[in-house]
């Protein structure tokens, strides 16, 4: 038997495995492996474990996330519970209040589902399909920015400015999203650009 | 950080000061936890509230909030005179030598050289005398009246014990206390570590409160060293990458700069950033600049960033202000002079100071787009909540698209941590109904625009047209295609430069990190300082060996850390001038003759000699600055300033309001309150079971903290009538909030310049989405004026007056 079990292996042998193999080879009557059968295997070891980190403050202290369903199999996956990961080594599995209780943004009652759009001077917001949301977005970033773009300044230097459009970036997205952001807005000349660090 | 969250346990002094990392960064401070158990290391916390940090400390001391410099400089004195020095290592390591230009003084709390009308300083004197060969001129022997090290114990001078307790309000038996303490790391085998925050940020003094620290641990000779270092504790998961990557109006990548007007070609652009050494035969690390830059440029324009097009320099903005930073977008935005604005992740009407200038600046927009995966008070700006936001909605003609995005858990990727650290992460669940990945939206927007521009033309498309968007599916770039992007690749065969005629990198490979970069287009890199994270090894961000040998805290197989996996920086400087370690038990490298091996991946040339060159390669000295030249725009020494609102007057001199450098816009000169209208110091600060505004989403957070309070003293309820547990009012000269009053012994009234002064505390987890009761933040009392240096907003201090009032409404249900 392979002893080097990981944590999840450990799970299925010690739950689900028990009625199909162990019970039977072991010798017992049928039974008792039919009153096994009916045990409930542990919850977590029916999950998908993905490692992550925890989103909010710096530490970034690594989290195990357990899902039911598998996204690398195609599947949905819907997560159950989060916890501390204790191969990591800056938090070795503990983590505070803030990160112990993460599920609850995953599947906070504010988390946003839709696309939503409020028109001027309205008191509500309104569902908006992405298609249309995207076409109207372009179209009023790209009339303000060749309305009002500064193309070269007083002397005849080319500027490339365009400071009637702003953008904030988020200091809880990833690296690489924040590069294709930041190719995107310096791309376009937006010079109001800051994240975070500035506040 | 220049040091690791797990290099904590190294230490033998931690200061807390200017933050709070007990209930801020809880985890992190298991690791002073770690140092205390097991190293026998002492906790110093200075604060104006007793934290929960001060309570496990070993001493706790008092402190007004924005008189952190003034305590510091009394520590600098105190370290000077009673011969607490890291001689050997301040005389190498430091500019401390170096002689100063005649002209340069202090004076009336003001440096040489101050223009009131301008606001600024004419810098010319702060420079160091500059030899016929291009060298500094300097005195080893610190005999010289214009070396730094007098000039520096000349501007000490006013800052004794009993000035810092006029000053701060801390009692001099407890700041002469924590000044032994401290001193007491001056010797090679004691270290301190001092871990700081937005308690030190968020003052128009800023910068200078960090850098009067970071001047203490290079006279203690604790920069660099296992358990030393300056440790910022950055307050969000990615806000160090976000700046590392450059997402700020001032920069581009790896700290490269944007061009301002005065760089009117690229040849100009690069003559003032390739520093040449100003010590004979010194690294200057900078004068790799060209080389990160054209790859850069490669980056963002491929094929379209040329030689002949000075690799596309002018597709990239040049800047005719210092920035366009959040206070003076939205000074701007107030004035009606923006008209579109993106939110990613972002909750300004919460975040950003003098709230009501914030909302009016969003009522003047024509579009706002914000994006995330919560709802935030930002997106809903326009909706009436009663006391809690106070609009005319009708009235608000901004079109408003709220766009739903995936959060952690639904995404891959990387985040740096305050250590450097880029960890990887994975996807473990399938986003919400229609949420999308930022990359996606980002993606679609940008697309879309261009296509627009093909089609119909407009202002000045070639940077949108030729902007480098080479995906596998444009439509949504992955994290390992971006990933690699950033480490950056050969474009075409990249030669040795020891021998031409063999290939370094083949065209299409990785470069293995920025060391193979080119200036000659024939490499492209997204951030220089990032490269080595994905090259032909595969992904070292998502490394996950957690062994450390001899248990140094190191990690080097654990993801992987910027600058090239280095975990402490300016480690050169934990050996001595032959290369041996100040601490034998504390050895991070070493010299063995021929190179500089250890623990960690040496800061420094693996050949380069240790009496040679000087180990902080990034200045142009190879030493670090204790007089910072004309690089800081508000002195070469941090001086004592008071914040903007001040119960006190500046005791150098009581005209002086705030910084004397920092930009302050009309209206809000207007708008600063004096201390006879608003008695009261007020901060703000996080509590232990929120994050921001996000967790007030959550249930169990809402459940842990559900409602909005301030926090008094014992004796302001007193005198003001005030029961805890009841209804106050507090206002500023900019806003006013309602909340329960927590009277507590936490904060206690200070003595400064002869006068009581009483502390408001004010947290900022409360607003009117969410799970949480609907409540108020500090941003809706304090001032919109920023640092000198960077311009955040000065957030940590500002005047209020506080009287018992009743529960504020929301807006009524009609039915
Ligand atoms: S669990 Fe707590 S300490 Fe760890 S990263 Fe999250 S917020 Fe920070």
């Amino acid at each position: 038997m392979n002893l080097d079990l990981s944590r999840r292996s450990f799970l299925k042998l010690a739950g689900a495995g028990v009625a199909a193999t162990s019970v039977g080879a072991m010798g017992f009557g049928e039974a008792e492996a039919a009153e096994a059968a009916h045990v409930r295997p542990f919850k977590l070891a029916t999950t998908t474990e993905t490692r992550n980190t925890c989103p909010y403050c710096s530490v970034a202290c690594g989290v195990i996330l357990y899902s039911k369903g598998d996204l690398r199999k195609g599947e949905t996956a819907d997560i159950v519970h989060i916890e501390g990961d204790a191969d990591h080594p800056t938090n070795r599995g503990t983590l505070c209040p803030k990160g112990a209780a993460l599920k609850d943004f995953v599947k906070s009652p504010t988390r946003l589902q839709y696309p939503m759009h409020r028109k001027p001077g309205s008191d509500k917001f309104e569902r908006i399909s992405w298609d249309e949301a995207f076409d109207r977005m372009a179209r009023l970033m790209k009339d303000d920015r060749d309305a009002n773009f500064t193309a070269t300044n007083q002397n005849g230097l080319p500027v490339n400015r365009w400071s009637t459009t702003g953008m904030l970036a988020a200091s809880a997205t990833t690296n690489e999203t924040a590069w294709a952001t930041f190719k995107f807005a310096k791309g376009l000349g937006i010079v109001g650009f800051d994240n975070q660090a500035r506040v | 950080m220049t040091n690791a969250w797990t290099d904590i346990k190294n230490t033998d002094l931690v200061i807390v000061m200017g933050g709070n990392a007990a209930e801020a960064h809880p985890c992190g401070f298991k690791w002073v936890t770690e140092a205390k158990a097991h190293r026998g290391a002492k906790l110093i916390v200075v604060d104006p509230r007793y934290t929960r940090t001060a309570s496990v400390a070993d001493y706790y001391a008092p402190i007004r909030q924005g008189t952190d410099i003034a305590f510091l400089n009394g520590v600098m004195k105190y370290c000077i005179e009673n011969n607490k020095v890291q001689w050997e290592y301040m005389r190498a390591f430091t500019n401390a030598a170096y002689i100063v230009k005649d002209g340069f003084a202090y004076k009336d709390g003001l440096f040489t050289g101050y223009d009131p009308e301008k606001r600024d300083y004419d810098r010319d004197s702060w420079d160091y005398v500059i030899g016929e060969d291009g060298f500094v001129t300097s005195d080893p022997t610190l005999q010289h009246p214009r070396c730094v090290w007098n000039l520096l114990k000349e501007h000490l001078a006013p800052y004794t014990p009993e000035m810092v307790e006029r000053i701060c309000g801390t009692p001099k038996d407890k700041f002469l206390k924590v000044a032994e303490m401290i001193s007491e790391c001056s010797t090679p085998t004691k270290t301190m570590t001092s871990m700081y925050a937005l308690g030190w940020t968020q003052h128009s003094h800023g910068s200078q409160n960090i850098r009067a620290m970071a001047m203490l641990q290079l006279i203690l000779g604790n920069i660099g060293v296992r358990g030393g270092g300056m440790n910022a504790l950055r307050g969000h998961s990615n806000i160090q990458g976000l700046t590392d990557l450059g997402l700020m109006s001032h920069l581009l990548t790896g700290y490269l700069t944007m061009p301002s007007e005065k760089d009117t070609d690229f040849e100009t652009y690069m003559s003032s950033r390739q520093f040449k050494p100003l010590v004979p035969g010194q690294t200057s690390y900078w004068q790799n600049y060209r080389k990160f830059m054209v790859s850069f440029q490669k980056a963002m324009w491929g094929d379209k960033a040329r030689a002949d097009n000075d690799w596309g320099f002018n597709y990239i903005s040049k800047l005719d202000v210092p920035a366009y930073d959040v206070l003076r977008m939205f000074e701007l935005m107030y004035q009606g002079k923006v008209n579109g604005y993106l939110c990613q992740g972002f909750n300004p009407v919460l975040a950003f100071p003098n709230r009501a200038k914030i909302t009016e600046g969003l009522s003047k927009l024509k579009f706002l787009i914000t994006m995330d995966p919560l709802e935030t008070e930002t997106a809903r700006f326009w909706e009436n909540h009663g006391d809690f936001n106070d609009v005319d909605t009708a009235s608000i003609q901004t079109e408003v698209f709220q766009l739903p995005t995936t959060c952690f858990a639904e995404e891959e990727g990387s985040l740096t941590n305050s250590g450097r650290w880029l960890q990887w992460h994975w996807a473990g669940g399938t986003p919400p109904a229609e949420a999308k990945h930022d990359t996606y939206i980002i993606a679609q927007i940008f697309l879309r625009m261009r296509e627009l521009y093909k089609k119909e033309g407009g202002a000045f498309p070639d940077p949108v047209l030729d902007l480098s968007w080479d995906y596998a599916d444009p439509n949504e770039p992955t994290p390992e295609e971006l990933a690699k992007e950033i480490n950056g690749r050969a474009l075409s065969d990249v030669m040795d430069p020891t021998d031409p005629t063999k290939v370094q990198v083949a065209a299409g490979k990785q470069v293995v990190n920025f060391s193979q970069l080119r200036d000659d287009g024939s490499t492209m890199c997204g951030c220089w300082i990032y490269s080595g994270n994905f090259n032909e090894q595969g992904n070292n961000m998502a490394r996950r060996d957690n062994h450390d040998p001899d248990d140094t805290g190191a990690y080097l197989g654990w993801t992987f850390a910027w600058p090239l996996n280095r975990r402490t920086l300016y480690n050169r400087a934990s050996a001595d001038l032959q290369g041996k370690p100040w601490d034998p038990t504390r050895k991070i490298i070493e010299w063995d003759g021929t190179k500089w091996s250890g623990y960690d991946v040496p800061d420094i040339s693996p050949t380069a000699k240790p009496g040679e060159v000087g180990p902080f390669i990034m200045n142009q000295e190879g030493t670090a600055r204790l007089f910072t030249r004309g690089m800081m725009r508000d002195g070469p020494f941090p001086a004592h300033m008071e914040p903007f609102e001040s119960p006190v007057a500046n005791v150098f001199n009581p005209k002086m309001r705030g910084n004397p450098v920092s930009r302050v816009f009309e209206t809000d000169a207007a708008q600063l309150g004096l201390s006879d209208e608003f008695p009261y110091a007020g901060t703000s600060y996080r509590l232990t079971e929120h994050f921001h505004y996000w967790t007030k989403h959550n249930r169990v957070n809402s459940a842990l903290q559900p409602e909005f309070f301030v926090e008094i003293s014992v004796e302001l309820a007193e005198e003001k009538g005030i029961e805890n547990g009841s209804w106050v009012r507090v206002w500023s000269k900019r806003g006013s909030i309602k909340a329960k009053a927590v009277v507590t012994k936490r904060i206690r009234p200070l003595i400064c310049d002869g006068k009581p002064v009483h502390i408001v505390g004010v947290p900022l987890h409360w607003g009117f989405t969410g799970s949480a009761k609907k409540g108020f933040g500090p941003n809706s009392l304090a001032a919109f004026v920023g640092d000198a240096n960077i311009d955040t907003p000065e957030s940590k201090a500002f005047l209020v007056n506080i009287e018992p009032s009743t529960a504020p409404k929301d807006k009524e249900l009609v039915s």
